[in-house]
């Protein structure tokens, strides 16, 4: 898999940190391995939406990426319930349903951006440095390139 | 059967197998299936509701499935692996997603049913209104089949009817 320029905190120079949200563990090991080339780190995974909160205020990662379509509570739900308890949570939605009415149901409930699987890393990554803004930076590590 | 409905699975499946496998995709054999479904090896299946009624079924032989969930995991997999039927439903889902995304812009509404695998060697035998399309995706890691049976709802025709009238 291509190697990408790590983007890391700007705070305190530390990986970026991730919470993985889906129902399919073959998503999730797709999404972990894409955040290593970007030089991240997993905090957790949830398998749905009642999970992903409980796991978000147990780790606080950097970026959430939530699917949608999920068992016990969807993923928009979730990122409702996140953002209203951490309004600073920065979620991007990623799934394969990317009709308007859901992508403008997640952004108008708090998630900051929508990525449709299947995922391009080269599209995820950008969309992380701009959802990071200031707080993420961008490291030129010898050797990584996007 | 519409094609206007199966042209975006058809799109949907051809971008998501040539991007997921980084290779070209040849779109082969379309055949009606008048029969009840035959599996070829790992089967994924998913149910939609709504304005277009039905089920997405797709299929890939048993080495082609090792070979694409090997592929997507960067590591060989054994046969049987989870994460093989993990990889063919999240590619079906991938599928679907795509296309109903597209019909959803054209005002049809969905409800997409989460996948299930098929474990026995013949399905329901597919009835006059939802006949079912067999289509072949030749790829680099062997042929992968999609088997689309869709309606419209009653719903959906009564409006195009009403509206019409």
């Amino acid at each position: 898999m291509e190697q990408f320029a790590p983007v890391k905190r700007s705070k305190d120079g530390q990986p970026v940190r991730y919470l993985i949200v889906d129902d399919s563990v073959f998503a999730r090991k797709n999404l972990a391995r894409m955040i290593e080339t970007f030089g991240g780190q997993v905090a957790a995974e949830a398998g749905d939406g009642l999970t992903a909160i409980s796991e978000f205020d147990r780790t606080h990662p950097d970026i959430v990426l939530m699917d949608i379509t999920m068992p016990q509570m969807e993923g928009i739900e979730a990122a409702e319930r996140i953002v209203q308890q951490h309004p600073e949570a920065r979620i991007v939605m990623v799934s394969s349903v990317g009709y308007q009415e859901n992508i403008v149901a997640a952004l108008q409930r708090g998630a900051r951006h929508f990525v449709q699987k299947p995922v391009k890393p080269e599209v995820l990554y950008e969309v992380i440095k701009y959802v990071l803004g200031e707080d993420g930076a961008v490291s030129n590590a010898a050797g990584a390139g996007a | 059967m519409k094609m206007e409905l199966i042209q975006p699975f058809i799109n949907a499946a051809d971008a998501v197998l040539s991007q997921g496998l980084q290779g070209s995709t040849k779109v082969g054999n379309l055949t009606m299936e008048e029969e009840a479904y035959r599996r070829k090896g790992v089967a994924g299946m998913i149910a939609l509701t709504g304005d277009i009624e039905g089920r997405i079924i797709l299929d890939l032989e048993p080495q082609t499935a090792v070979r694409v969930a090997s592929h997507y995991a960067g590591a060989d997999l054994p046969e049987s692996d989870a994460l093989i039927k993990e990889t063919i439903f999240e590619l079906a889902n991938q599928v679907v997603g795509n296309a109903i995304s597209a019909l959803n812009d054209q005002g049809f509404h969905f409800r997409v049913h989460p996948p299930l695998l098929l474990t026995a060697e013949q399905g329901d035998k597919t009835s006059e209104d939802t006949e079912a399309l067999m289509i072949l995706f030749e790829t680099s890691m062997g042929n992968v089949f999609m088997n689309v049976a869709l309606r419209y709802s009653k719903r959906r025709m009564a409006d195009h009817a009403a509206a019409r009238a």
